[in-house]
């Protein structure tokens, strides 16, 4: 092929050939970039129509959204906060997807997250900031952790499916959290909305030096990357992928899928406890209804956007996140109400699912092996 | 005693009120979702569809002054809900749990986006028949007044379930549940099969949804449904996929549903919205009672990616 090469015409004419010993190589990845990067570009099409028939102009919406969530450091900053829970609450369903699980109650496991780390918190006041934190984060973990995987052992033990049950379970969930904190929780100072006690200015987590982001993205970072080592690095993450595949063969090789199970939804659960935790001592200091904000469910959507790869989730996070943070400049600009962030995120779900379809579909790229 | 005060008696007469008074949203959304689910899909979208039902129907009654128009509306909606539901589903390699859980979001963010002039005014509501006039208890006439959609729903139980039996559509959605082959075989398009039950089951869902607004709580607001529409889709697989006993699932879930309020009525005040998510920790109980690792459920359709 390369010997061949001198004469410039058939330079010309094995250029192809070169060009498909490429795709072979790299054509599944090319796949999963440009197939949702035109999910993506065909749902903000979609969106622009539909602000369109409410009499705005869709070039001023793209503007804004992108001056909201990327035009200035200020956005930025702004986006990368609003992206460390969903980072967190996406490999909630990241992790079980491994499994072929599909897991859509991170919601409700950021809610017991962040209930088990204020009462963590509260429980140790006067204690060593340091000492209060980690407690915070281990509670926050455990507590979203094991409301993940009672949806696990249900499924395991009594075969009831895990996506209603961890959906219900989210419901559940914000009835414990409203009954505690205007209940036995309840700060008598908080008149309007009931909240918890504060955590304590001193046991906050605080922001990176020099910007306005809070650790709670670094938290993300470092997780997912122990989730993507998990995954795709260790044994359990191959057993798990065996048995996302095949279950009959996993169970055949001798795979304990039941433990695989339990464990990974463990792991979801805390990832999105540990996002609970964050909320709160990082952004609102205490618990109560505000935390509600549908973290859990754009999660599921950053989740699938990135094909469940934990790698994936960091940009498809910035990119949800961003989408989040422009939406008060949407409100504020365009006179769009604040639901037009959902239905973008539910525009964008629909056409990325659509386009599984796509895959080994696309003439170009059917060199691939 | 005809004063109206029954003390304690307010719980079980509130309770039943409620069975009938909440359990609509509950039976028609799962009788859609058994049509659905019957042909051999999932579509667990349809609390979204609820919701842009609710919204819908409020919208139009508050335009046309008519709230069966808004009735009408809402079940357009809830097709229409149920056609993308079932046209995305139809292209290859989608699955149908994941397009459900985009188009809950989807339906859910679409009927707040909408519905946000429809906080403020109010639309006319649809009519109630008094059940209760017999009586001088005004709890009991307030638990007897019934509308007249729930009347339908009881009404429709039965129906679908001799249809699903005896008709010749029953057994087309049957065959295309339990072996998409055969349907095909018999020289039949499932997807179309499909297609139509989805919508048949998007359109009773926006039914259900149409109560909510326009008869109780009887507004439009956000808060409207949370979660109604998912509990009624896990009560169809303990139901066993038989309309009947979604009509006595739904029931008691109303039943469930209401005891929050009631207690509230009588002063019971502290547990308020642990009764309130009582619909939701029945649904996870029954569900765990009923369904088993080692076997499929008797009556799931075989076609059905939930239950395998």
């Amino acid at each position: 092929m390369t010997t061949e090469a001198a004469d410039p015409v058939d330079a010309a004419a094995i250029a192809p050939a070169a060009d498909a010993g490429f795709l072979q190589r790299w054509g599944t990845e090319i796949e999963y970039i440009l197939i949702p990067g035109a999910a993506l570009v065909a749902a903000l099409v979609l969106f622009g129509i539909f602000v369109a028939l409410f009499g705005k102009n869709p070039l001023d919406l793209y503007w804004y959204m992108y001056y909201g969530a990327f035009g200035t450091w200020f956005s930025w900053q702004n986006t990368l906060t609003r992206a460390a829970p969903l980072i967190l609450t996406a490999l909630c369903t990241a992790l079980p997807a491994q499994l072929g699980m599909v897991i859509i109650g991170g919601e409700g496991a950021l809610l017991i997250g962040a209930l088990a780390a204020t009462s963590a918190a509260l429980a140790l006041q006067g204690m060593p900031p340091l000492v209060v934190q980690i407690a915070m984060v281990v509670a926050g973990m455990a507590g979203g952790g094991l409301w993940i995987l009672l949806s696990g052992a249900l499924r395991q033990y009594r075969g009831v499916n895990e996506t209603i049950s961890s959906l219900l379970l989210v419901y559940i969930a914000l009835a414990i959290l409203n009954h505690l904190v205007e209940g036995v929780m309840r700060d008598p100072a908080s008149l309007n909305k009931p909240s918890t006690r504060e955590i304590g200015a001193a046991n906050m987590i605080g922001s990176i030096p020099g910007t306005d982001v809070h650790w709670g993205l670094v938290f993300g970072l470092i997780v997912t990357v122990a989730a993507y080592v998990l995954i795709y690095h260790t044994t359990f993450g191959f057993a798990a992928r065996v048995a996302g595949g095949n279950i009959r063969a996993a169970k055949i090789v001798g795979l304990s899928v039941g433990r695989l199970i339990l464990t990974a939804c463990f792991l979801a659960g805390a990832c999105a406890g540990l996002a609970g935790m964050v909320e709160v001592a990082a952004v609102q200091g205490r618990t109560n209804a505000n935390l509600a904000v549908g973290y859990g469910f754009t999660g599921i959507l950053v989740a699938f956007l990135a094909r469940q790869n934990p790698l994936a989730i960091i940009p498809v996070a910035i990119l949800l996140g961003g989408i989040n943070a422009s939406g008060g400049l949407l409100q504020r600009r365009l006179g769009l109400p604040d639901a037009s962030v959902l239905v973008l995120q539910g525009i964008i779900f629909i056409s990325v699912l659509a386009s599984d379809a796509l895959y080994g579909r696309i003439g170009f790229l059917k060199g691939k092996s | 005693m005809a004063d109206g005060n029954i003390g304690l008696w307010t719980v079980p007469l509130a309770v039943l009120g409620g069975a009938i008074r909440v359990s609509t949203p509950f039976l028609f959304v799962s009788l859609g979702e058994c049509i659905t689910e019957r042909a051999g899909r999932i579509n667990l979208g349809l609390e979204g569809t609820l919701v842009m039902g609710a919204m819908s129907a409020y919208g139009i009654s508050y335009l046309t002054g008519s709230p069966w128009l808004g009735v009408l509306a809402a079940g357009l909606t809830g097709a229409l809900l149920g056609a993308l539901h079932a046209g995305i589903c139809s292209l290859p390699r989608v699955n149908d749990v994941a397009v459900g859980i985009s188009l809950m979001l989807f339906g859910t963010g679409l009927a707040f986006f909408l519905g946000k002039p429809l906080i403020e005014p109010t639309a006319a509501r649809l009519p109630a028949i008094d059940f209760g006039w017999w009586s001088d208890v005004p709890q009991v006439r307030a638990a007897l007044r019934i509308n007249v959609l729930f009347l339908l729903g009881v009404v429709l139980a039965p129906i679908l379930f001799w249809a699903f039996k005896t008709t010749r559509w029953g057994l087309l959605i049957r065959t295309a549940g339990e072996s998409a082959d055969a349907a095909r075989a018999m020289g039949h398009s499932v997807l179309m099969i499909r297609l139509r039950a989805t919508m048949a089951g998007g359109f009773l869902a926006g039914i259900g949804g149409s109560f909510l607004s326009l008869f109780y709580p009887g507004s439009w607001n956000e808060g409207l449904s949370s979660g109604q529409g998912i509990t009624a889709v896990a009560l169809v697989i303990f139901a066993r996929w038989d309309p009947m006993l979604c009509l006595w699932a739904s029931l008691a879930f109303g039943g469930a549903a209401a005891l929050g309020p009631a207690l509230q009525s009588v002063g019971v005040t502290s547990g308020y919205h642990l009764f309130n998510a009582a619909p939701y920790i029945l649904t996870l109980l029954i569900m765990i009672i009923t369904c088993s690792p080692k076997r499929t459920l008797s009556g799931a359709p075989a076609e059905l990616s939930i239950t395998r």
